[in-house]
């Protein structure tokens, strides 16, 4: 059966890997096919993506850029536990057993002057497709990308091809400016005329501070929130954040927000709710490997 | 022979002779649902309730009194002949039952379990009403369950010719199922939509296995399949692909939107954005689509591991996150609800069990806030006594605060089961369609929304309701669609 012009059969849609790169130690890009995908998405949303059809973890990722004319999407994630360790084992020619999206709210994107981008580790990834539509949009783009060292800064060149301006940042020095991303935001909300707008997409701690940084300056700012998520339809609540003191369900509501509305306190209590047991999962996995003799390659 | 199979024996002996008479029926005792041991299930999670023996299916049929006005009939939501279908019972006919039931209804073996039926076909059956209880109705589930159960499957429908129409269905709930199925006997070409990555909505991720297996839902999906409907998961309709893209560019003639609920609601104190604080809808899938109760042996799902559980609510869901949180370990788990067990929503069959599995019952309290410690975690629920005041307009009386009667449960986890509101991805992104206030989709008797060729059913049109009566939707939706297709 067609829909679009992709052809629907369980064994045809197999969301394969068309490309991997290792971006840094602990961080990958991979596209996948996903056509129907592809076309549909917009900046700022997400898709849920299963490494295994059975009983493996859902896990959410912002789509980082897509090629509708090749039916792929990209994604960027950091190995941070068993699935995130599991999808980074996987190869060109293997498939995730599902990909299902976009999910969440686009970017509203129109012309609002001069935009801020800033992103935060991987972070930066998801920042991008966001700011290419800004740009598309008639903004002028300035970005602050930080990282905690040199290798791990991901995506300088894309998004020097965007922006206006481009400051670097390292939590060490060892590239760009030793500085966190909330010193040259701060700098460049004191510009006059001051930014329009700012996106913030990074670790929820550094969501928080740049919309304590912008806040005195009365800078509208976007952040996209990465909650624990179930299903991505609105049915389990298992994504909500308060937003000025509302409930909110991210995956439906959200995944942007305005930052200076929410409660990022809340939210990382919750976001570390499983940390226990998701350690436990992938040191589990990670001995697995090791008797499997993966991790030789 | 054991002592009932001698009875059995008497009776249709008694039977075949013309003897038999209401007062012999009346003393047949009704049968018990033979039960899983409430201390070894509480550490597994298999089916509960094993069904009838074909003895007690029989007993249990022949107190059935054959009544002419059939009262059983009218107390249930899809008209299944329920008195012709136990008569076949008591004489052994047991796929005549099945042929029966099947004539208006698809899932026997899921409503024969889960129906409310002490509230549709028991309640209004004469044996109970004689015996002024209703637990001493016929037990029309059970029997309908022991003939679903028995059947081994094989024979598919009849299909009709191709039509060369496309029918698309969103949400594989009973409802889509059912949609599904009668829609493509009459010819069309059939596919359904699944926003997970497993097909059978609620019947999936939200009832338990000890239940409702999960295997009785995927034998229906398999026929389904056979039958040749397509069935695409991880399809996300409004985001993967509109409605309005599957009519005007994917050649769909019809479409019918079984979404289910959505958004659970929560009680709006404080204390909910909690570590610990779940709503059931995100307990249960949790724990049944991605069986997190395998958690590190196959499953990469963590749940919390409770130790003190509250649950909030008095319905099927509230019983089911109880019974969950049993098995998964919880030492503790207090039921919290507002009104009295009488007003229980849940299934009485389910409430005997939750209490037998230890869960203990809080009734008419209701809680005031969530404490939490330093890091944000749950250390307890402060609750609220409440005493039953005026009758409201329902005639219930209505449960009203006693002052200055908070109290502290000490628990690690909350679970709000108090209902949920409607799904609002389809609102989202169909502004054609009509919804009403709450978000639910706005059809008329048939089933049909304001868009031409659309159908809608199920939780998302009722607002929370049952099984039963999204597949009866399903089939309204199905003949009105078959009915528009066949328009020249
Ligand atoms: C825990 C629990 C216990 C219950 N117990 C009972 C009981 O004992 N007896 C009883 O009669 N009823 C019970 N119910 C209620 C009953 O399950 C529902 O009324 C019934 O399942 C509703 O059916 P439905 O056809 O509307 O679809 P649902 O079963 O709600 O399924 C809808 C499906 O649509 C999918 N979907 C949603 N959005 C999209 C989209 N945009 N695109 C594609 N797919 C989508 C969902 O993933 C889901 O699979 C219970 C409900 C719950 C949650
Ligand atoms: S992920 Fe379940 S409601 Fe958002």
């Amino acid at each position: 059966m067609r829909i679009g012009d992709v052809l629907f059969q369980e064994v045809i849609v197999t969301y394969k890997i068309v490309s991997k790169k290792q971006l840094s130690d602990n961080v990958f890009t991979v596209e996948v096919e996903a056509p129907l995908i592809a076309r549909a998405r917009k900046a700022g949303q997400f898709v849920i993506v299963g490494v295994s059809d059975e009983y493996g973890e859902r896990i959410p990722l912002t789509i980082a850029g897509a090629d509708p004319d090749k039916g792929t999407i990209r994604l960027v994630f950091q190995r941070v536990g068993k699935t995130t360790a599991q999808m980074a084992d996987m190869n060109v020619g293997d498939s995730f057993g599902y990909v299902a999206g976009p999910l969440g709210r686009p970017t509203h994107v129109e012309k609002f002057g001069t935009v801020v981008c800033v992103g935060g580790g991987i972070g930066t990834a998801p920042l991008l497709p966001i700011a290419t539509a800004m740009k598309q949009a008639g903004n002028t783009i300035l970005s602050i990308l930080g990282a905690r060292n040199k290798e791990l800064l991901i995506l300088e060149e894309e998004f020097r091809a965007v922006s206006e301006e481009v400051i670097v940042v390292t939590d060490d020095g060892s590239y760009g400016r030793k500085a966190l991303v909330t010193e040259p935001l701060k700098e460049l909300c004191q510009r006059d005329p001051k930014p329009n707008l700012a996106v913030a997409i990074g670790p929820a701690i550094m969501m928080k501070f740049c919309c304590e940084t912008t806040r005195p300056f009365q800078v509208p700012t976007v952040v996209s929130l990465n909650t624990i998520m179930v299903d991505g339809t609105g049915m389990c609540g298992g994504c909500r954040v308060e937003v000025g003191g509302k409930t909110k369900f991210v995956c439906v509501d959200g995944p942007e927000f305005d930052g200076h509305q929410v409660d990022f306190d809340q939210m990382m209590k919750r976001m570390s709710a499983y940390h226990k047991q998701e350690q436990q999962a992938h040191q589990a996995y990670q001995e697995h490997r090791c008797k499997i003799g993966l991790d030789r390659k | 022979m054991t002592r009932d199979e001698e009875r059995l024996q008497e009776l249709l002996e008694k039977q075949q002779a013309g003897l038999l008479k209401a007062a012999d029926r009346y003393e047949i005792p009704s049968q018990p649902m033979p039960a899983q041991d409430a201390v070894r299930r509480r550490s597994n999670i298999d089916e509960v309730a094993l069904g009838y023996t074909e003895t007690q299916a029989r007993l249990e049929a022949m107190r059935c009194l054959q009544c002419k006005n059939a009262p059983c009939v009218q107390g249930c939501p899809v008209r299944i002949r329920i008195r012709d279908f136990v008569a076949a019972i008591a004489e052994g006919q047991y796929d005549q039952a099945l042929s029966i039931i099947r004539e208006n209804s698809l899932l026997p073996a899921v409503c024969g379990r889960v129906c409310p039926q002490e509230v549709q076909c028991q309640e209004t059956c004469t044996v109970g009403r004689k015996f002024r209880d209703v637990e001493k109705s016929v037990s029309i589930g059970r029997l309908e369950r022991f003939v679903a159960d028995r059947d081994k499957g094989g024979s598919l429908p009849k299909i009709a010719p191709p039509t060369g129409k496309k029918v698309a269905v969103i949400g594989s709930g009973p409802g889509g199922i059912v949609c599904a199925a009668d829609t493509r006997r009459a010819g069309h070409d059939v596919t359904v939509f699944e926003a997970f990555h497993k097909p059978g909505g609620v019947m999936v991720y939200g009832i338990p296995e000890f239940r409702l297996p999960k295997a009785i839902v995927q034998d229906e999906i398999d026929v389904l399949k056979k039958m040749g409907v397509q069935i695409v998961c991880n399809f996300i309709i409004g985001r993967t692909r509109t409605i309005g893209e599957l009519m005007k560019e994917d050649g769909f003639d019809a479409v019918y939107i079984g979404v289910g609920a959505g958004l659970p609601r929560f009680m709006g104190i404080e204390g909910e954005q909690l570590v610990g604080v779940y709503s059931a809808n995100e307990y249960l899938t949790r724990s049944n689509l991605m069986r997190a109760y395998e958690f590190g042996k196959g499953s990469d799902t963590p749940i919390a591991r409770s130790r003190r559980v509250a649950v909030v609510g008095g319905g099927n869901v509230a019983m089911d996150a109880a019974r969950t949180a049993v098995r998964l370990g919880a030492e503790k788990v207090y039921l919290v609800y507002r009104r009295s067990e009488k007003e229980m929503p849940a299934r009485i069959e389910e409430v005997h069990h939750a209490k037998e599995e230890g869960i203990e019952f809080h009734i008419l309290q209701n809680p005031k806030r969530i404490l939490g410690d330093e890091l944000g975690n749950v250390v307890g629920i402060e609750c609220l006594r409440y005493e039953l005041g005026e009758p409201d307009d329902s005639g219930r009386r209505r449960p009203v605060p006693v002052a200055g009667s908070e109290f502290v449960l000490d628990v690690d986890t909350v679970i709000v089961a108090i209902g949920n509101g409607a799904n609002p991805l389809i609102q989202q992104t169909t502004p054609e369609l009509e919804f009403n206030k709450w978000g639910n989709i706005v059809v008329d008797e048939k089933c049909a929304t304001s868009m031409k060729g659309v159908y809608a059913g199920g939780d998302i049109v009722l607002g929370a309701a049952t099984v039963i009566l999204a597949m009866g939707q399903g089939r309204t939706a199905a003949a009105a669609i078959n009915e528009y297709l066949t328009q020249p």
